[in-house]
């Protein structure tokens, strides 16, 4: 073996290492890629949060390009999320319909009246079985979804006001001007 | 006799609290195994280094309880794991399904372990080779004069 070849592998193979270990840096193993993303959303038929004898379902929205968002007045979480969901709310691009996730009625409306409301209505998924249907593992989560009921985009995790400005809000943007 | 006393009243105690996995009835023992090998081959999403057998987390417990009514239901193994995997997609699966976007966790290992030992082959190859040609006529004189002195 030449020196210089002696020299080289073991920079090559560091390299290798770095470049390997860089991708694993810019990962996130919390964030498990959903296989809902271009599927159709799954279906529920859940009562509403403010008024019990309204039943909410998917199907309600079509036609526009609209958001769910999975929350719980018991997730730490979801509240540095809310100030960023009121703000969405305020630019009246798409409605935010709640996935109030298993929570108690009388707590989640608490929690409601005391932050604010950003949901156009809330839909109460008490033992947690709409969640599960939608994959939800980690709340706070934020689905987009377009006007022929396909699941676009998943956030899991409190949407950061960057994240809103980046990336829901343009995605929201162009999803509806796909339509016109 | 006292201490022996109180170290197995305090046993007695902590018996409820190893059971972190909830009690099922199965009528059929066979289902109970299947029930197992089910919850020990899928993946808890919040503590993602567990599985549901070994999850207290909220969600592994509703996951084993939607096994657990699935099974008794009558639905077969495949069809439990399609349920989970169309929703929480192949991380749920301790085992991946071998496919193209999993091609490299399974056979990954395999490529690396043949390069190293492809490795290794040309190095003793050509270390064998270097060593044959050690010594040159002129030093295998000097050899044999120091041997010589020797005696």
């Amino acid at each position: 073996m030449s020196a210089k070849t002696r020299f080289v592998i073991p920079i090559v193979v560091f390299a290798v290492l770095v470049v390997f270990l860089g991708i694993g840096l810019t990962l996130d193993p919390r964030k498990v890629p959903s296989p809902f993303i271009d599927k159709p959303a799954p279906a529920f038929s859940l009562p509403a949060l403010h008024d019990g004898k309204v039943s909410l379902s998917p199907g309600d929205f079509s036609g526009r390009v609209w958001l769910l968002n999975v929350w719980a007045s018991w997730c730490v979480a979801c509240r540095a999320e809310h100030e960023v969901l009121k703000e969405l709310a305020r630019e009246n691009i798409a409605p935010i319909i709640g996935l109030n996730y298993k929570d108690r009625p009388t707590d989640a409306k608490n929690w409601l009246r005391q932050l604010g409301d950003p949901y156009q209505a809330s839909a109460v998924d008490a033992d947690g079985k709409a969640g599960i249907d939608w994959g939800v593992y980690g709340v706070p989560e934020t689905f987009v979804i377009d006007q022929q009921g396909i699941v676009r985009y998943k956030h899991i995790g409190p949407i950061t006001a960057e994240e809103l400005h980046d990336k829901i809000i343009p995605l929201v943007k162009t999803l509806k001007e796909n339509k016109a | 006799m006292r201490t022996l006393l109180l170290i197995c009243s305090i046993l007695l105690v902590s018996l409820p609290a190893q059971a972190v996995i909830e009690s099922r009835t199965f009528t059929d023992p066979a289902q109970e195994e299947r029930y197992k090998a089910l919850i020990n081959e899928l993946r808890c999403l919040v503590c993602q280094n567990q599985n549901l057998a070994d999850s207290n987390a909220d969600l592994a417990k509703d996951l084993r309880e939607q096994t657990f009514n699935m099974l008794v239901g009558g639905a077969s193994d495949a069809e439990i794991v399609d349920y989970m995997v169309s929703r929480y997609g192949d991380f749920v699966l301790y085992r991946p399904p071998f496919k193209s976007t999993t091609l490299p966790l399974w056979i990954g290992p395999f490529v690396l372990l043949g390069l190293g030992v492809l490795g290794l082959i040309i190095v003793i190859r050509r270390r064998n080779r270097t060593q044959g040609a050690a010594m040159s006529d002129v030093e295998r004189d000097q050899v044999r004069r120091l041997l010589d002195q020797e005696d």
